[in-house]
């Protein structure tokens, strides 16, 4: 477990130096607001509503579809690093989960699920 | 835990920062050096001979600009998302093995911050992460341009998560291990006795989808969709200025050098020198020459990355989605089950 105390370390040391950053950034810039300077960026133009609307049900198809895809590759790790010590009977039975992973990977895509246009 | 153990990490973690953070500085110049060449202009010049000065008198500007903050904004988030992008991507590289373990004064010292069993699930982990700095600052921003940046930027890149995972687990399968230097050492071997036996030789099509994995999950051009600059001005970062930018450019140019170091970790053979085994060379020199691969080999992957950038155009967004989820991962499935067929029967 002794491996993990030096990654603390290093976590730390590198959140460390953003805020060193930030914060000699905050010493030394000015500040000097105006409401003008603190609008919304909109190309020069008066901000039409908020930026926080709803936005196209895609995103949410693809979050979904990674949370699935991911909990598959999960279970694919431990596989691959037994992999020698599970021989044939370990590969038939991983090459029978992929072949149910890729059913469903062709109904998602047979679905539309992936169309973008 | 002993003092010793305490010192030797932070050495080794401040060695690593000074390095990173010096090729940071200097890479900006290297690609605003070679987009010139590509583009037939001179490049920075003035700072300094040949501009070498450059990055720094940019870094020294970034500290003197005003934050400016959008009053429409959530100011909290839009602080942190900067520190997480930059934590992220500074930390990454604790897992990496930069040279062969050597022996000094009767101790072991490992070239590597953290020596964990788990060293690919901890990229991983980490590169995941990163997410979260591009889509809170998107969010936080409350702008239409940043939010577009985010959204874009957090599907781009879970979904070429999925085949940089699936790409990894041929070497996994080679090597047996999720330990990196257990990989880098398993790469020492020769093919017939003459061939390293580099993963990039065993895994051409897991080495391609890495690649170009890799290249979505730091956001560089051809798949820098989050932050393209003629449709959506800055994307994630629009509303940013000085140092709080400046964190994420410098998480930009760290998480390359990570990736880079990662890909040549598993695939180009790591700190692997081929044949100096077979010299009788002093150990310190072997350390030094393996070192010195290492730090070719990601230099050069940094000029690839580079070259790419500055030749070829950007994807469309919907281009860039059927390239992940209709071309990588059944290619990268398809990998998993060629390896395995040719471990067991070769």
């Amino acid at each position: 477990m002794s491996g993990y105390i030096p990654i603390f370390f290093m976590i730390s040391a590198a959140a460390g130096l953003g805020l060193i950053l930030y914060g000699l950034f905050k010493v030394l810039g000015p500040y000097r607001p105006n409401t003008e300077k603190q609008s919304t960026y909109e190309s020069g133009m008066t901000p039409v509503r908020s930026a926080r609307e709803r936005f196209s049900v895609k995103y949410y198809m693809v979050a979904v579809l990674f949370i699935l895809f991911d909990i598959e590759i999960v279970f694919l790790y431990p596989w691959a690093v037994n992999f020698h010590a599970l021989g044939l009977f370990g590969y038939v039975e991983m090459v029978v989960f992929i072949l149910i992973l890729l059913a469903g990977y062709f109904y998602i895509l047979k679905k539309g699920a992936l169309q973008w246009d | 835990m002993s003092v010793e153990f305490i010192v030797e990490a932070l050495v080794k973690i401040g060695l690593v920062l000074v390095i990173n953070l010096t090729t940071v500085a200097y890479l900006v110049l290297a690609e605003r050096k070679i987009s010139a060449f590509i583009q037939n202009r001179l490049g920075p010049n003035r700072v300094g001979p040949w501009g070498l000065f450059q990055s720094f008198a940019d870094i020294g500007k970034l500290f003197f600009k005003e934050d400016i903050v959008p009053s429409a904004a959530n100011k909290f988030v839009h602080t942190l998302a900067p520190l997480i992008s930059i934590t992220v991507a500074m930390s990454t590289f604790a897992v990496v093995p930069f040279g062969n373990t050597f022996a000094f004064n009767g101790h072991d010292y490992k070239l590597m911050i953290g020596d964990v069993n788990i060293g690919i699930l901890f990229i991983l982990a980490m590169t995941s992460l990163g997410v979260y700095g591009i889509t809170l600052s998107g969010w936080a921003s409350n702008n239409k341009y940043s939010l577009l940046g985010g959204l874009r930027a957090s599907a781009q890149m879970i979904s070429y998560e999925l085949s940089m995972g699936l790409s990894v687990i041929g070497v996994v399968m080679i090597a047996g291990s999720l330990q990196l230097d257990k990989i880098v050492i398993k790469q020492g071997e020769y093919l017939w006795g003459v061939i390293p036996a580099w993963n990039i030789v065993l895994q051409p099509i897991g080495f391609i989808t890495f690649l170009i994995a890799s290249f979505a999950e730091t956001n560089r051009l051809p798949f820098d969709l989050p932050e393209a600059e003629p449709e959506l001005v800055g994307g994630y970062h629009t509303e940013y200025s000085g140092m709080k930018f400046g964190l994420f450019f410098l998480a930009e140019y760290a998480n390359m050098i990570t990736a880079s170091a990662v890909i040549v970790t598993l695939y180009l053979g790591g700190w692997q020198f081929p044949f100096v085994e077979r010299f009788a060379l002093p150990a310190l020199a072997v350390t030094l020459l393996q070192m010195g691969a290492f730090a070719v080999k990601v230099a050069l992957l940094l000029f690839f990355f580079m070259v790419v950038r500055w030749t070829i155009p950007r994807f469309r967004y919907d281009q860039l989605m059927s390239l992940g989820w209709k071309v990588m991962i059944p290619l990268a499935l398809g990998n998993i089950i060629v390896t395995g067929f040719f471990l067991l029967f070769h």
